[in-house]
C-alpha cells in the first residue's frame, strides 16, 4: 500500500531529486546546456536579467554555491545569499517561514543547501516557488549528478547535447567509497541506469549497505574495487567523511589498502578509465594526488559543467526559453 | 435522567454471543434490556431512535491515546479529544501520561479525570510507570491505583533498565494492573526517523530497525517468565503498538506458554507501510514508524489469529506548524481516533475477511478487559449504555478538515473508509450524531 493522501505537487521548475526527471527532461536540460554556452556574454546575460533568485545555505558549501551563483550572475539574475553564517537566518525561525520570507521579498527560486534530508520537498511545497536541491542531508545532490552525466558524455566522446535511455549503453561506471552517506552516490545511482549505464557500487557493508540495491532494479555491488576497476569506463570516488566514521566498524588504513584509486591500480585493472569526483577530495584518502591530477581524470572538467549545467537549471526554473 | 429505546438495530455483543435484530432499552443511563424488536412496544418512551440497517454494539474504548492537556493545549485538548473519539465511536479513552508536566502523581491524576476537564465520554488514565517518565524511579502504584489508574506507562519512551521494568512489573501485578510498554531499545534508534530499509535508504534516512522493537518486547517477556517463576506473581504486561512480525512472534509464543501478554495493535500499522513517506510525509512519521509489507502483513495475520488483542489508535495530535517543517525534525504521531473503524473495516473485514464481530470485540470487549472494566465493552444487562451505532456497509472519505480533533496530522486524509459512526452514546447520553440517524 501507498501513501493515502496526495501531497501538493511543487513547481514544475523545480529539481528535488532526479527522478522527478524524465529521459526527456533530461535531454531538454542538455540541450539548453549547450546552446546558452554557445551564445555571447552579452546575450546571455539577458535570459534572467532582472529576476531575482535566492541561495539559501543552511550548510557550507564553496563549490556549490559558488557555482550555482556564477550560474545566475552569467545569465543578469540578481542573487541573493542567505547562510547560516548570515544574520539573515533568524534564529529559531523555520524553514518555511524563511522560505516565506524571501518569496515576499521577490525571490523567484530558491536554491536550497540543507543538512535535512528532504528540506527541498519542504521549501517546494511551502512556498510553492521552483526550488533547486543543491544538496540536502543523505538524500540528493541531482545538479551533480547532471554535471557529471554531461562530463561524462564530452569524455566519452559521445552527443553531449542530448539524452535517451540508451546513450551510455556500453558504459560502466563503478561508483566506490561511502554510498551510505552520500548524496551525489544515490542521485548517479540514480540517474545513470535510466541512460543505459551499467552502474556497480562498490565499497565495504558499513558505508555500502545491501538496501542500496533498492536504488534502481539494475545496480550492482561489487565489494572487491580491483575487480569493479577490471569492468570500468568510469571510476567515480567519493570523499570519506572521517566524522562520520564515528559508530562504525571501519579501519582507515584498511580503507585506503582496499579501496584507494591508485595509479597502480588504474595501471593494473582499467588503463583508460575515466576518473571522477564530486570533492571536496581528500588527496591520499579515497584518491591519490597522482591519480586526481592525471591523465585520466575529469575532475575539473565537472567543475565546469557543473556550471554550465547549472546555468540551464535556473533557465527551466524560471521558465524562460534559451 | 431520561430513557432510550433504539428500535431495529442489529445487535453485535460479542462478550455475550449476541449478532441479531433486536430493540435495545436504555433506563438510567444503563442497558436495562435487549428483546426481540417490538418487544418494548407497550412502554412510553420518548426518546427513541430508528436503528433499521446500522450495526448496534458496545462503544469502542481505545487504551491509548494522547490528549495533551495538561500543557498542550494548542495540540488537543480533553473535550476536543474525547469529542473527536465520540466522533469516532469511542465511549472510553485512555490518557497517555506524557503531558506536560507527566502525569505521574495521583495530583495531576485526579486533575486529568476531573469534570471540569469536560470529556465527552468516558475518561481513563494511565499513569507514568516511572517518575517524570525517566525510566530511573517508580512513581507511587498503589495511590495512583486507588487513584483511578487503570495501568501504569512511559509511552513514548521505553523503561530500558532491565530492574526497573522488572520491579515496574511486579508492583503493578500486586494492584492486579498491567504495565504497558512502548517498546523500543532506544539505544539502538538515535537519529532515526522511519523504519530502516529501501525506502530509509533511498530517501537519505536513518532507520529504525526491527530488533530496536523486538528485542525490548523479548526482555519484557523473559522478565515475566522470571516473575513468575521467582515471586509467585503473575504479572501483566501489554506491548503498545505492536509494528513488526518479529515482535508478534515473540508475543504469540509467549502467550502459548501462558504468559500474560496483551498487545495491541494501530489501524495506521495493518493499513500502510513505509511507502507512505515517500515525499517526507511527515503527516505518515510516527513512532513505532510504519514498516514493510511483509511487517504490515504480520500484524494482519496477529490479528486474524487472536496474537494481537485490540486496535488502539495511539491517537497523537500535533498542530500542523509542528509537522510542517524538516522531516527528520517533525513530531512522531498521527491522529487516528475517528478513522479507526473505517479502516478496521476496510482492510481487516473486507480484504481480510474478518467478521464485523471480530472486529467489535478487538474495539470494545477486548480491551475492556485489558483494563479490567467490569461494566463496559459489552451490552449485559446493568452496564453502562455505552454504544456506538454504525453502518458497516457505508463507504466514505474521511476529510482531515472536518475532524472535530483540534490538530489534522493525518496520513488518511480524503482515504476511503468502509462503515460510518451514526451515533455514539455515552451512559446513555447521545454524544455524537452523524446523518439520518434519529
Ligand atoms: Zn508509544
Amino acid at each position: 500500500m501507498t501513501t493515502e493522501n496526495t501531497l501538493p505537487a511543487h513547481h514544475p521548475g523545480s529539481l528535488l531529486s532526479v527522478n522527478h526527471l524524465s529521459i526527456p527532461d533530461v535531454s531538454e536540460i542538455l540541450a539548453a546546456t549547450a546552446r546558452i554556452e554557445a551564445m555571447p556574454a552579452p546575450e546571455r546575460a539577458k535570459l534572467l536579467a532582472g529576476r531575482r533568485v535566492a541561495l539559501l545555505f543552511y550548510e557550507s558549501s564553496t563549490r556549490t554555491r559558488t557555482s550555482f551563483e556564477l550560474a545566475a550572475k552569467s545569465l543578469g539574475a540578481t542573487t541573493t545569499l542567505v547562510s547560516d553564517k548570515s544574520s539573515s537566518i533568524e534564529k529559531g525561525e523555520s524553514l518555511k517561514d524563511t522560505g516565506i520570507t524571501l518569496r515576499a521579498l521577490g525571490a523567484e527560486a530558491i536554491i536550497l543547501r540543507h543538512n535535512a534530508s528532504g528540506a527541498p520537498d519542504l521549501l517546494a511545497r511551502m512556498t510553492g516557488l521552483p526550488v533547486l536541491n543543491a544538496g540536502d542531508g543523505m538524500h540528493e545532490h541531482p545538479s551533480q549528478a547532471l554535471l557529471d552525466f554531461r562530463t561524462m558524455l564530452t569524455r566519452l566522446g559521445l552527443d553531449a547535447a542530448s539524452a535517451s535511455e540508451t546513450c551510455l549503453k556500453g558504459v560502466t561506471v563503478v561508483i566506490t567509497g561511502d554510498i551510505r552517506h552520500s548524496r551525489v552516490a544515490r542521485s548517479n545511482a540514480m540517474l545513470l541506469p535510466r541512460l543505459g549505464a551499467r552502474v556497480i557500487l562498490c565499497g565495504p557493508e558499513p558505508l555500502l549497505p545491501r538496501e542500496a540495491l533498492s536504488l534502481h532494479p539494475a545496480i550492482e555491488i561489487e565489494r572487491d574495487l580491483d575487480r569493479a576497476l577490471s569492468q570500468a569506463s568510469v571510476a567515480m570516488m567519493l570523499r570519506i567523511q572521517k566524522e562520520r566514521l564515528a559508530g562504525l566498524s571501519l579501519d582507515l588504513a584498511a580503507y585506503i589498502e582496499g579501496y584507494q584509486l591508485t595509479e597502480a591500480r588504474i595501471a593494473a585493472h582499467a588503463p583508460n578509465v575515466l576518473v571522477m569526483h564530486p570533492g571536496p577530495m581528500i588527496r591520499g584518502l579515497e584518491i591519490q594526488s597522482e591519480v586526481a591530477d592525471g591523465p585520466n581524470s575529469a575532475i575539473e572538467e565537472q567543475v565546469r559543467h557543473g556550471l554550465a549545467i547549472r546555468t540551464a537549471l535556473l533557465v527551466r526554473a524560471l521558465g524562460v526559453n534559451a | 435522567m431520561t430513557d432510550l429505546l433504539i428500535r431495529n438495530a442489529h445487535v453485535i455483543d460479542p462478550a455475550t454471543s449476541l449478532d441479531a435484530q433486536k430493540d435495545v432499552l436504555v433506563r438510567e443511563g444503563r442497558i436495562s434490556a435487549i428483546e426481540h424488536p417490538g418487544a418494548f412496544t407497550t412502554l412510553e418512551i420518548k426518546d427513541t431512535i430508528d436503528a433499521a440497517g446500522l450495526a448496534l454494539a458496545p462503544g469502542f474504548i481505545d487504551v491509548h491515546v494522547h490528549l495533551r492537556e495538561p500543557g498542550q493545549t494548542w495540540k488537543e485538548t480533553i473535550a476536543t479529544g474525547t469529542r473527536a473519539a465520540a466522533a469516532g465511536g469511542y465511549t472510553t479513552v485512555v490518557a497517555m501520561p506524557n503531558t506536560v508536566p507527566v502525569n505521574d502523581t495521583v495530583e495531576s491524576l485526579t486533575w486529568m479525570l476531573a469534570p471540569e476537564r469536560n470529556s465527552a465520554i468516558n475518561l481513563l488514565a494511565m499513569p507514568a510507570a516511572t517518575q517524570g517518565s525517566l525510566g530511573e524511579h517508580l512513581t507511587h502504584y498503589e495511590a495512583l491505583a486507588m487513584g483511578g489508574a487503570v495501568g501504569f506507562t512511559d509511552d513514548g519512551k521505553p523503561i530500558l533498565d532491565d530492574h526497573v521494568m522488572r520491579a515496574a512489573l511486579v508492583t503493578a501485578a500486586r494492584m492486579g494492573l498491567p504495565v504497558s510498554q512502548h517498546a523500543e531499545d532506544t539505544r539502538l534508534t538515535g537519529g532515526c526517523s522511519m523504519h530502516a530499509g529501501p525506502v530509509a535508504f533511498r530517501l537519505g534516512l536513518r532507520g529504525m530497525t526491527v530488533e530496536a522493537e523486538s528485542n525490548i518486547v523479548e526482555r519484557d517477556i523473559a522478565l515475566l517468565r522470571e516473575i513468575e517463576s521467582d515471586e509467585g506473581l503473575r504479572p501483566h504486561l501489554h506491548v503498545q503498538h505492536v509494528s513488526t512480525a518479529k515482535a508478534l512472534a515473540a508475543i504469540r509464543q509467549a502467550k502459548q506458554q501462558g504468559l500474560h501478554v496483551t498487545c495491541e495493535a494501530a489501524p495506521h500499522h495493518f493499513t500502510l507501510t513505509d511507502d507512505a513517506l515517500e515525499g517526507y510525509n511527515t503527516n505518515a512519521k510516527m513512532n513505532p514508524p510504519l514498516r514493510a509489507e511483509t511487517d504490515r502483513l504480520a500484524v494482519i495475520e496477529a490479528i486474524l489469529d487472536g496474537t494481537v488483542d485490540c486496535i488502539a489508535t495511539d491517537h497523537a495530535p500535533h498542530a500542523a506548524h509542528e509537522k510542517e517543517v524538516e522531516f527528520e525534525r517533525a513530531p512522531n504521531g498521527i491522529t487516528g481516533i475517528e478513522t479507526a473503524l473505517g479502516l478496521a473495516l476496510r482492510v481487516l473485514h473486507r480484504q481480510h475477511g474478518l467478521p464485523v464481530a471480530h472486529i467489535v470485540a478487538l474495539m470494545s470487549n477486548n480491551p475492556a478487559k485489558i483494563i479490567h472494566l467490569k461494566d463496559r465493552g459489552s451490552l449485559k444487562a446493568g452496564n453502562y449504555a455505552d454504544i456506538v451505532l454504525f453502518d458497516p456497509a457505508a463507504e466514505w472519505t474521511f476529510a482531515a478538515a472536518q475532524s472535530l480533533s483540534k490538530s489534522k496530522n493525518t496520513p488518511f486524509d480524503q482515504a476511503p473508509m468502509l462503515g460510518r459512526v451514526h451515533a455514539t452514546i455515552s451512559e446513555g447520553r447521545v454524544v455524537h450524531r452523524h446523518g439520518t440517524a434519529r
